[in-house]
């Protein structure tokens, strides 16, 4: 016993040392393994340029500029005249203070920003004299820099990501940056191409000791990849140039690709404003304008009933399914009677009889009134005609999203027979209740974007590509099925020509034309006016507000190349603002050039800012319609 | 005389020892080793100047081995009584580092003499207990046995050096080797024991646990026949106990201070809410916290020679001396943590089977000394270092940086080396 008695203790000693290090070295699951969670171990990323972006024609829009933090570590800073140097880098003192104080709590030995994002002008007045300052220094990154001041809401703008996104979105850390809006949200990824990292090893003071391994798990950063948009610059440009002091859209698509030409929304910022030093102050001023609210898009996300140009959407259904042909005629007797006492009023002068063309031509409420009632009383109930027309209405890509590549969009509405089942009750309404469906008023909405696309539709006589915005990702073009594949309507390609024949008109004909007034020697036109009534409503009273004016068009009708919605905020007829407007779109498009200068010489100089101004005196709207 | 030497020398204790040594200093390199100077030496280091301790120690041990075998028993009282001379002359010309006056200072050089202490202790401790006249049953010799051990342990402790001091409890095993009744070694478990269940499990449960357990002894003790089994010890025993465990708290509360409390809580894991564990653990638990880390991070093969980075990083402090083991896991991993241990308990147990051989008291009682004392370092500091056991300061033999440290193991190990070569000439 007393010879063995130390061996034992000496042998069991090192047993339990070595389970200890068993379970420390090999089992325990508190401490991980992986370099990548060792805090001696530093990974630095190196971010790589984001991608340029092209429009359509190879022109460049958006490009990265150079910007300059000025960095501080604390400890090293020596001797400092505050005053010259807080006058070399435009800050006040108590600024400086602020900073200073900062950047010593966060750490005395590692960088702060002490001014951001200086621009390169800003950078070279400082750059030799910041040798005179030890412990601050110049950190160089890029920033977005704009080749245009238009386009804005297509773009979009990028911003830091923010805590809750440092710690949940994969691959993004504090500081880097994010799309937020438009093309720079939706095609972020290829945009931003891969961070490359160098890991560093540290010692206990967080100072670097060199890079860890070698480096054999660094990795060089992968460049952003660059895009070409769909987008046409000028296009672009010009349509806002039109909606100066306006409140609305324009949407402008190229009807045989489904290439977004042009999106504009008014009003409109230039897109510079969201970068560099004075971006969250800019963005404030913006995102705090409720009443004109830019950062709204306008042409993508106003909801709103499409008035007249609806009218061919039910012309084309009521010819597909036979109540009506080119040749049916209809007396529109300054409106439309229908039920016990129902009257829809119409412009047209009492006793006007009107064919398919007139009707779309002179936009007769009584026309199209009597072509829905018709589709609905087709069938034996009105709930099955109701879902009838709505298959066909939403074959027209309405009613839903368009599921394209654009940062933002609305649904519309398109109502069903369960809609009014609801409202009603089951089988207590007819055709009659849904009559304001027939010139697209009433139950339905539909954005700016829609309603391109339906003049798109027939333009393309019965079919249209999903309106997207990307034309080519790297130099390859894109190959997505969804923006490159057809979609048909349920209505046969010959009843198109018979709509466009009436659209023809509404340019063509010197004397009953909505839109007479602005067609283009040598480019045949189609299109249609519209009106959309709308409210506010102001301390619990419900004001009528001026119409919207709508129009909707494409050219040249032969071969299209371009179709047009346009829509201004209480413009009034759609031939005062919009029908211009469009017919300008398309000449500056097809010609690059403008003919008509006095024309367009109105709609630059127009102001719609006195309408706007009345909604906030309630006291000069009527509460009843003008 | 060195040829007979070389023959009669263990050269397995020799090889164990070399290897610890220069394994050692691998891992001082690595710890110290600025990233800079990676490839060109530098003597001014941690890492060079142990090199050359190394250097000197070989010299030590050739010096060792040379002088007569005979010369330590016989000069034994000399050399304990030079040692404690050397101890107290430090409340005079001592040298004061991290609040310890320990060393002396010679120029840049400094020497630490508690650490030759236990050699000229171990001397004069196996020189008093080969004494023909000695009788450890007795116990006025046990309590002049207690003075020898006691008078150094007490100039350590005084330094103050509480880890040093705590070295030379191990002497009581030498005792117990050399007919010391076990009572003593049975008295000293119990109180720890006792101490520590107390402090974890609080008094009641501990004596109620102490009660079962001596009923079942009784029980066992019983049906056995060869004993005769006493009731009333164990009653005393018990008492005895609880008397000890009901004071337990009062000790632990009024006399131990708050760092000496905190490191209970930590050690004996009494802190239950993991937020304060954690802020305990980064607090006065740093140095292990930070030592488990890098140990833990080594895994099975370890991150390699010069590729730890916490220890290339400096992140656990004193690495270099008491906390060489933390490198060791970390750049070696459990192959190489294992394989340290099981070459001190090899060595240990060589030296016990050794002293065990030897003919004479004195080489045998000196020899088990050595294995005692390695045993405690032993114990102590990887304890300490892998969590264990509460913060200790004593280094771990042969590996720790440190010239005094390095040259007291050498010379406390060679000298018993010296010894059992001389085994066959001892009646000569």
């Amino acid at each position: 016993m007393r010879r063995v008695f130390l061996s034992a203790f000496v042998i069991f000693i090192a047993l339990i040392m070595l389970s200890r290090l068993l379970y420390l070295q090999l089992l325990d699951e508190e401490i991980s393994y992986s370099f990548l969670d060792d805090n001696a171990i530093d990974a630095k990323y190196h971010y790589p340029e984001r991608g340029y972006i092209y429009d359509r024609k190879g022109k460049l829009i958006v490009s990265n500029a150079p910007a300059y933090d000025i960095m501080v570590i604390p400890r090293k800073v020596t001797k400092l005249d505050t005053l010259e140097f807080c006058q070399l880098l435009d800050i006040t003192q108590e600024e400086f203070e602020h900073k200073m104080q900062k950047a010593i709590t966060y750490s005395p030995r590692l960088p702060s920003v002490i001014v951001q994002q200086l621009s390169k002008k800003e950078y070279a007045a400082i750059q030799e004299k910041m040798r005179k300052y030890p412990g601050f220094y110049v950190q160089k990154r890029m920033l977005r820099e704009y080749q245009t001041k238009s386009g804005a809401n297509v773009l979009g703008y990028i911003s830091e990501v923010n805590e809750w996104e440092a710690g949940n979105k994969k691959g993004y850390q504090q500081g880097e940056l994010i799309g937020r809006s438009g093309v720079e949200k939706v095609y972020e990824n290829e945009l931003r191409g891969k961070k490359g990292v160098n890991y560093i090893q540290k010692d206990i003071y967080n100072r670097v000791m060199g890079p860890f391994k070698n480096g054999r798990y660094d990795t060089l950063p992968t460049p952003g990849k660059d895009l070409k948009i769909t987008i046409d610059k000028e296009l672009e440009a010009y349509g806002e140039q039109l909606m100066v002091n306006k409140r609305g859209g324009i949407v402008a698509i190229e009807p045989k690709t489904g290439e977004i030409l042009a999106l504009v929304s008014a009003p409109y910022y230039d897109p510079a404003l969201l970068v560099g030093r004075k971006r969250s102050k800019n963005y404030n001023k913006l995102a705090l304008d409720t009443i004109a609210k830019p950062l709204y898009d306008r042409g993508l996300l106003a909801e709103y009933p499409p008035g007249s140009p609806f009218k061919l959407i039910n012309g084309l259904i009521a010819l597909e399914e036979g109540v009506i042909n080119e040749k049916t005629k209809v007396t529109c007797y300054h409106g439309y009677h229908y039920g016990r006492n129902g009257f829809m009023a119409c412009h047209c002068p009492s006793g006007t009889v009107n064919n398919l063309k007139s009707g779309i031509t002179r936009s007769c409420n009584a026309y199209f009134s009597n072509a829905y009632r018709k589709i609905i009383e087709k069938y034996p109930t009105p709930a099955e005609g109701m879902q009838v027309w709505s298959d066909y209405v939403k074959s027209f890509g309405l009613g839903n999203y368009l599921h394209n590549d654009l940062a933002t969009g609305k649904r519309g509405y398109i109502p069903d027979s369960s809609f009014y089942n609801r409202s009603y009750g089951r089988n207590r309404w007819f055709a009659t209740n849904t009559i304001s469906n027939a010139i697209g008023q009433g139950e339905v909405l539909t954005t700016p974007i829609q309603l391109a696309n339906v003049a798109a539709i027939i333009a393309n006589r019965g079919f249209y590509y999903t309106p997207h915005i990307i034309k080519e990702i790297d130099n390859q073009p894109i190959t997505d099925e969804n923006f490159t594949k057809p979609k048909y309507t349920n209505i046969a390609p010959e009843n198109y020509e018979k709509i466009i024949e009436g659209m023809f008109e509404v340019y063509n004909n010197s004397e009953i034309g909505t839109a007479r007034r602005t067609r283009i020697a040598g480019i045949n036109i189609g299109g249609k006016t519209g009106t959309a009534e709308n409210f506010a409503i102001i301390e619990g009273k419900r004001y009528q507000l001026k119409d919207h004016s709508i129009f909707i068009a494409f050219a040249p009708i032969e071969n299209p190349q371009i179709v047009v919605a346009v829509f201004v905020e209480n413009g009034y007829w759609g031939s005062t603002y919009a029908a211009p407007i469009a017919s300008l779109m398309i000449e500056k498009f097809i010609r690059g050039e403008i003919s008509r200068t006095d024309l367009e010489k109105r709609m630059l100089n127009s102001s719609l800012q006195d309408e706007y101004d009345k909604a906030l005196n309630p006291e000069q709207l009527s509460d009843k319609k003008e | 005389m060195s040829s007979t030497v070389a023959r009669k020398i263990d050269w397995i204790s020799i090889l164990i020892y070399v290897a610890l040594v220069l394994f050692g200093w691998v891992n001082i390199y690595s710890a110290s080793v600025p990233l800079e100077e990676i490839n060109h030496f530098n003597f001014n280091t941690e890492y060079g100047k142990q090199l050359i301790f190394i250097g000197l120690s070989f010299l030590l041990i050739l010096f060792i081995l040379a002088i007569e075998a005979k010369f330590y028993e016989r000069f034994a009282s000399i050399i304990y009584l030079v040692s404690i001379v050397t101890l107290l002359g430090l409340f005079v010309f001592g040298k004061n580092i991290n609040g310890a006056r320990a060393w002396y200072s010679i120029g840049s050089f400094t020497i630490q003499p508690a650490e030759f202490a236990k050699i000229a202790t171990s001397l004069a401790f196996a020189k008093f207990l080969s004494d023909i006249q000695t009788n450890i049953t007795h116990w006025q010799d046990q309590l002049k046995t207690m003075l020898i051990i006691g008078i150094p342990a007490l100039l350590i402790l005084l330094q103050p050096d509480p880890g040093s001091t705590l070295v030379y409890s191990v002497f009581i095993f030498v005792m117990y080797r050399e007919e010391l009744p076990g009572i003593y070694i049975i008295i000293l478990l119990s109180v720890a024991i006792l101490f520590i269940a107390t402090i974890k499990f609080g008094t009641t449960i501990t004596l109620v646990a102490l009660a079962v357990l001596l009923i079942a002894y009784y029980f066992i003790a019983k049906r056995s026949p060869r004993r005769k089994a006493k009731i009333l010890p164990l009653i005393l025993f018990f008492m005895c106990s609880s008397v000890l465990s009901a004071g337990t708290p009062f000790v632990y509360h009024k006399v131990f201070k708050q760092h000496h409390r905190d490191r209970f809580v930590l050690w004996l894991r009494l802190e239950q809410d993991p937020v304060k564990v954690k802020q305990l653990k980064r607090d006065i638990g740093y140095n292990t916290y930070q030592s488990e880390t890098a140990i833990a991070l080594g895994g099975l093969t370890g991150k390699g020679f010069l590729e730890g980075t916490r220890t290339r990083g400096h992140y656990v402090p004193e690495q270099h001396t008491d906390y060489i083991f933390s490198a060791i896991g970390e750049e070696w991993g459990f192959v190489g943590t294992s394989a340290v241990v099981i070459l001190f308990t090899i060595l240990i147990l060589r030296l016990i089977y050794l002293a065990e051989r030897q003919k004479g008291q004195f080489s045998r009682v000196y020899g088990y000394c050595v294995a005692a004392i390695l045993t405690i370092h032993f114990m102590v500091n990887i304890g300490m270092v892998i969590g264990l056991l509460p913060t200790i300061g004593i280094p771990l033999p042969f590996f720790s940086y440190g010239g005094s440290g390095l040259w007291s193991y050498t010379i406390l190990l060679f000298i018993f080396l010296k010894l059992d070569a001389n085994r066959i000439n001892e009646w000569m």
